[in-house]
């Protein structure tokens, strides 16, 4: 696979438009990662002591060591049993459109990697949960999976090796919060996707109460190329702390939107100005959201932040899905602000106080300074409740999410919405 | 009451999981699939089938946003009104939709032709803006496109 090595997780991909199918991809070296693990004879402590050593980190947003959760999941003869895999394709944090790219065009590397994980955990049940407007992905993704139950990838007693794995596809009733890892779960047992309290966390008492690991498309799809080439093969790949490689996305007007697999650490200038050709002419950067509408803005100061789990916190923000939105100069940063705050008050699922009330009050508040009804105070309002959303007081990521954007839009861009509530308008209007 | 087809489906869904219930929302996706959206009638129909109560049902039911408590049109068509589309012009896209349908979002056309609803980010941001009819994906999304495509849907 020489000439994908630096793309391992999109190089093999067609340039057609179409997917990666079973004969290509095992053509390419696929499946050669199961055959490592089940006929040769890793154990599933030496699988996640690889996938431990790549530092390999969750590609869903949140950055969580792969191999250490995977770590936690109680094995052994008196362990509750069954154990499940859950795959969380549940795509919907605005502006990212990452995992999209790897169902639809290389569905076979997603199942090779949850086979793997799932022999990691002694899981012999997973499933793939896929947001439900993710049409041409679930096509694609239930051809794959039935091609690999034929070729004896998946099923009973796995090309002999003792190891059996049953993969199921759900398609999701189409829900935001469905992605956070335990509302996927309420989810996948049929019922209202509300988030759970934690502890007990899902590695311990998970789907129908069972030790359950929930891993990201993307994080999932790195797996089979960490144990083919090795952790510190995949290490290498990164440019920083954080192993191999990422797929980074830009949306706004900047000339090429688009999706790049690149080194895990890319600054972001580079992302911005050489892969996404800069702000479209006649506009200028303003800030942008490096992954997706629960991350902080960061501004040009930042620029040359490498695009990882370690750094960005140093620049006061997170990688989160990797997939920047960005904000020019001839776009209201005031009314980007209400867009998103009306999106998390919409996708509540209304069960913590200081997300139901709080969210639709500061959506409410935005609206309101961006049509020139703003008020004096508005904004110490705003700042009030994005502190009742600090991680904590509510079960879920939702409300902290939303305070990251609200805030740093506060920090940032104060002059402008300043400028609303004086002026009774929005200047860009 | 609910055909042998639609059974067929859901107990083949159930098979996969260890309670009947967790495939309550497979089952409204079956019926609707078939019918367009889910009555009362349905509705308790599929709780019965199930094991659980039509009140425990129907607060999945409306928990989801593909589940249709009401009737729809004959076709359906999904706004994205997410922040990337929104910077696109997202907000004119909505706009131009309705006046063109002569609707709001929620609503349906007096003959039945289209449901509009705005939607969650459907993940193409880098072709923004974006929306979707019935099942398929439209994207870069002008006011002439619009027309286009929304004419091939009768």
């Amino acid at each position: 696979m020489t000439a994908t090595t630096e793309k391992p997780l999109t190089g093999g991909i067609p340039s057609d438009g179409s997917m990666l199918d079973l004969r290509a991809y095992e053509q390419a070296g696929g499946y050669q990662a199961i055959r490592k693990v089940l006929n040769v004879g890793m154990t599933p402590k030496a699988v996640i002591e690889a996938v431990k050593d790549a530092n390999l980190r969750g590609r869903g947003g949140a950055g969580f060591p792969t191999g250490l959760k995977w770590s936690f999941v109680p094995v052994g003869k008196d362990a509750p049993n069954p154990t499940y895999l859950c795959v969380n394709a549940d795509e919907m944090e605005p502006g990212t459109f990452k995992d999209r790219l790897l169902l639809e065009r290389n569905p076979h590397q997603l199942i090779e990697g949850a086979i793997v994980a799932a022999f990691a955990i002694e899981a012999d049940i997973a499933y793939i949960f896929l947001r439900g407007e993710y049409i041409l992905a679930a096509e694609r993704l239930g051809r794959a999976i039935a091609d690999a139950y034929g070729r004896n990838y998946l099923g009973k007693n796995i090309l002999g090796s003792g190891y059996s794995l049953e993969l199921h596809l759900h398609l999701s009733g189409g829900r935001y919060i469905c992605g956070d890892e335990t509302g996927l779960l309420n989810a996948l047992e049929g019922k209202r996707g509300n988030p759970r309290s934690k502890p007990p966390f899902p590695v311990v008492s998970g789907l129908f109460g069972k030790p359950t690991v929930v891993n990201n498309v993307e994080t999932l799809s790195c797996v089979p190329h960490i144990i083919n080439n090795g952790a510190a093969w995949f290490r290498a790949l990164g440019r920083g702390k954080d192993g191999g490689t990422k797929l980074y996305g830009a949306s706004g007007k900047v000339k090429r939107p688009g999706l790049w697999e690149l080194p895990m650490g890319t600054p972001v200038r580079e992302i911005l100005e050489e892969q996404a050709g800069g702000m479209r002419d006649g506009l200028r950067f303003r800030g942008l959201l490096p992954g997706g509408s629960s991350t902080p803005f960061i501004v040009a100061e930042h620029l040359d932040t490498p695009m990882d789990f370690t750094e960005m916190p140093k620049a006061g923000s997170r990688l989160g899905t990797g997939t920047m939105i960005v904000l020019d100069d001839q776009t209201c940063p005031v009314g980007m602000t209400w867009n998103m705050m009306r999106f998390f008050a919409r996708e509540s699922c209304g069960f913590c106080t200081p997300c139901w009330s709080g969210l639709g009050w500061v959506a409410r508040i935005l609206k309101a300074i961006e049509e020139g009804r703003g008020k004096p105070g508005d904004l110490e309002k705003l700042a009030d409740q994005a502190k009742m959303w600090a991680p904590g007081n509510t079960f879920c990521a939702l409300a902290p999410g939303a305070a990251d954007p609200l805030n740093t839009a506060l920090k940032y861009f104060r002059d402008d919405f300043e400028r609303h509530i004086r002026e009774h308008r929005c200047p860009w209007r | 009451m609910l055909t042998a087809e639609e059974i067929s489906e859901i107990e083949k869904e159930a098979a996969n999981y260890p309670r009947r219930d967790a495939v309550s929302i497979d089952a409204l996706r079956i019926v609707q699939r078939r019918r367009g959206w889910v009555s009362d009638e349905s509705l308790a129909d599929i709780a019965k089938h199930l094991g659980m109560s039509a009140a425990d049902l129907d607060g999945v039911a409306t928990f989801y946003n593909l589940i249709y408590r009401r009737p729809v049109g004959r076709h359906v068509i999904s706004v994205c009104d997410s922040v990337s589309c929104w910077i696109m012009g997202g907000a004119r896209v909505c706009e131009h939709l309705q006046e063109t349908l002569g609707i709001g979002l929620g609503e349906t056309t007096p003959d039945d032709r289209f449901t509009l609803l705005p939607t969650v980010c459907l993940g193409c941001c880098d072709r923004a803006p974006a929306m979707m009819v019935d099942r398929d994906l439209h994207s870069d999304l002008t006011a002439q496109k619009i027309d286009a495509e929304i004419e091939k849907y009768q």
